[in-house]
């Protein structure tokens, strides 16, 4: 079957002036030749920290910055040449869901005016206009008498439930939800992400889900893509990812992720994070995880041919950008030494 | 004094607010303490009085904020007693509170070197030189690399671990005997969440101070605290050891706390077990427990719905519960 959302290499490039005088010219490659897909009614968890590129990956589905390289194809047509009026189109197929519902909202629209606008926007009738919003607001969990009011008056939760709903009005296929609950309590987190579920068991639709809060994506993910200063590290079935990961970075993360246990806490083999992301603006040549990484110190110390420029890692880490190469059924990952030995620090 | 006196002893601590429709409890019979060397969680969501609790014992709660009753002894001496001019000798030295957001609290036009000496400074009176040598130090203890060269940087040179680890250091740098950490890696990524927080362990063990984390993450609590005291509408419904508390909960507040969480481990359910509503607003608690209306125990109960529950209604030894039917949690909840 046609995927619902094919990314064929895509690069986003951003140009930097740097040197005295801005005189040099850079490029800074924010996303560097990613490839996913998405199927019809599927939820794809995109995971990495801040600077990985996972939100710019996101905004460049929906055509919000423009792709240097590259193609997407939504439902087989290739989005990346679409002149922009047909963008606005695509855009009912695509919807987003912001992080913030408190920036996104227009303080001074009533609820029923900011959840019907997308349709005002793409010509829906006033007449279907009317019944839509009726319809969203009781599946979203509002309430009719809450359309007149304004977006102050409602708690972050509630908030959340009105930028779902002007996403859901006009029946996209896609959602992308960029750090839809990180700025939520722990209780109503819950409450939403059940909302998301059940929305999607209803309407069949796809969500590309980008957060940085690991067990959130767990939660709600069928597969989950890894991503590191603009790549996918590794990619794979949600329950494969978790129980058997084979990135070093994705170990590293998963390991710095707390359990709510204290008992399994005290007992618990972790790796402790090495340095921090940096920046796309100075990617380290070879793999680019490779100065963070322990299974290259690790492989060094088992006696792999060692670097001259940092005999602590081998030559092939810091010298070659490993692909993103099959390892198992559909999990895919780049690093030079996914299986390596004693290097399994998740208890 | 005895070793075993809390550093930071918060007894019965009420804070009012003035409000439109009649005053604000903020704060509702606040007791908490911690000893030297030890971590207490502090656990709750927006509005539950995390926060607003050790803002009131600092002297740093809004203005129109008052305590009206109880006490903050901090070794043995009551700060609420104190003028605006002692808190402040207090704050810092021997008390220092970090807060959440490290981009906002650092001043964009200074160095990181001259507002650590100038903490230092305002406490100590030394020399210029003296204070940047004193800060250079202070890097180091907060494993800063290159701290000579990184003393004379701009905040906007390091990253948010980094700035993080500035302000740590500004809050240490007088060896305090209480550190009040807000929420301090919420803004930042797990990696680094997880290096902050070995970094507050090790100034923790190596200087015996006392610490309060303020978290709404409960893995954090499993494995940075000894002690924890969860918050809801403006009171500490439940308190005990980490181990306690995790294993069998006593309120459940926090019962549903724990379930409705998504785990790394486990089963990964189709659907939540949400608590449904919304906290409370604290201008229109309920009469009864402020928990009963989404309470799986307490929302039918007639004795929940009207009577305030005593913060201490069950204890079993060091574990402390606001609820009137503590007892029947572990039946219930399964």
């Amino acid at each position: 079957m046609q995927p619902l959302l094919q990314i064929d290499g895509v690069t986003k490039s951003f140009q930097r002036r740097g040197g005295r005088f801005g005189m040099r010219v850079s490029q800074v490659h924010a996303v560097d030749n990613v490839s996913l897909m998405l199927r019809e009614g599927e939820t794809l968890g995109l995971v990495g920290e801040t600077g990985s590129g996972k939100s710019t990956l996101g905004r460049l589905v929906l055509r919000l910055v423009e792709p240097s390289a590259g193609r997407i194809l939504l439902a087989g047509r290739d989005i990346t040449m679409l002149p922009r009026r047909a963008v606005r189109a695509l855009r009912r197929d695509v919807q987003m869901v912001f992080q913030d519902p408190y920036g996104s909202l227009d303080p001074r629209m009533s609820v029923g005016a900011l959840i019907a606008e997308p349709m005002v926007v793409h010509g829906i009738a006033k007449a279907e206009r009317r019944e839509r919003v009726q319809d969203i607001v009781h599946r979203v969990g509002l309430d009719r008498r809450h359309l007149d009011r304004y977006p102050h008056e409602f708690s972050g939760g509630q908030r959340q439930r009105i930028g779902i709903a002007r996403a859901m009005v006009v029946s996209p296929r896609l959602l992308v939800l960029d750090e839809p609950v990180s700025a939520l309590d722990v209780s109503i987190q819950a409450q939403i992400i059940n909302l998301l579920r059940r929305l999607q068991r209803d309407q069949g639709l796809a969500y590309l889900f980008i957060a940085h809060d690991l067990a959130v994506v767990r939660h709600v993910s069928d597969r989950v893509a890894v991503m590191y200063l603009g790549r996918i590290v590794e990619t794979g079935p949600r329950d494969a990812i978790y129980a058997r990961p084979l990135h070093p970075y994705t170990v590293t993360l998963l390991s710095a992720v707390p359990l709510a246990d204290p008992v399994r806490e005290r007992s618990r083999q972790r790796v402790m994070p090495r340095g921090e992301i940096g920046s796309a603006t100075a990617i380290p040549p070879g793999c680019r995880f490779h100065p963070r990484c322990y299974k290259a110190l690790l492989a060094a110390a088992q006696g792999a041919a060692r670097s001259s420029a940092d005999p602590t890692v081998p030559a092939l880490c810091a010298e070659h950008d490993p692909p993103l190469i099959e390892a198992a059924s559909n999990h895919l990952v780049a690093c030079h030494f996914p299986e390596l030995a004693g290097a399994e620090p998740i208890a | 004094m005895q070793a075993s006196d809390p550093v930071l002893d918060i007894r019965n601590l009420r804070a009012m607010l003035p409000g439109e429709a009649g005053p604000i409890t903020l704060l509702d019979d606040v007791s908490l303490s911690v000893c030297a060397g030890e971590t207490l969680a502090v656990v709750g969501e927006s509005g539950s009085g995390k926060t607003m609790t050790f803002r009131c014992a600092l002297g740093l709660a809004p203005a129109a904020a008052r305590i009206v009753a109880g006490q903050v002894l901090l070794e043995g001496q009551d700060l609420t007693s104190l003028g605006p001019e002692a808190m402040r000798e207090r704050r810092g030295a021997v008390i220092s509170m970090i807060f959440q957001d490290p981009l906002t609290a650092l001043n964009p036009v200074f160095t990181i070197g001259s507002q650590i000496a100038e903490v230092i400074r305002a406490h100590r009176r030394i020399g210029r030189a003296a204070a940047r040598a004193l800060a250079i130090d202070v890097l180091r203890r907060v494993h800063i690399p290159d701290p000579a060269r990184r003393v004379d940087d701009f905040p906007h040179q390091l990253s948010g671990g980094m700035r993080q680890r500035v302000l740590i250091g500004m809050a240490i740098a007088l060896n305090p005997r209480m550190l009040i950490a807000d929420e301090p890696t919420t803004a930042l990524d797990v990696t680094v969440q997880a290096q902050i927080l070995e970094l507050l362990t090790e100034l923790r063990r190596e200087s015996g101070m006392g610490m309060v984390l303020i978290t709404h993450d409960l893995g954090l609590v499993a494995r940075h605290a000894d002690r924890v005291a969860v918050m809801y509408a403006g009171r500490v419904v439940e308190t005990g050891t980490v181990d306690e508390v995790f294993a069998r909960p006593l309120h459940p507040y926090t019962t549903a706390l724990f379930r409705s969480i998504p785990s790394l481990e486990g089963a990964a359910a189709e659907m939540l077990p949400a608590i449904e509503g919304q906290p409370p607003m604290l201008a229109d608690l309920p009469p009864g427990c402020a928990f009963a209306p989404r309470c799986f125990l307490g929302r039918d109960r007639a004795d929940c719905r009207t009577i305030r529950p005593p913060t201490d209604a069950a204890v079993q030894g060091t574990h402390v519960s606001a609820c009137l039917h503590a007892n029947l949690i572990a039946a219930e909840a399964a």
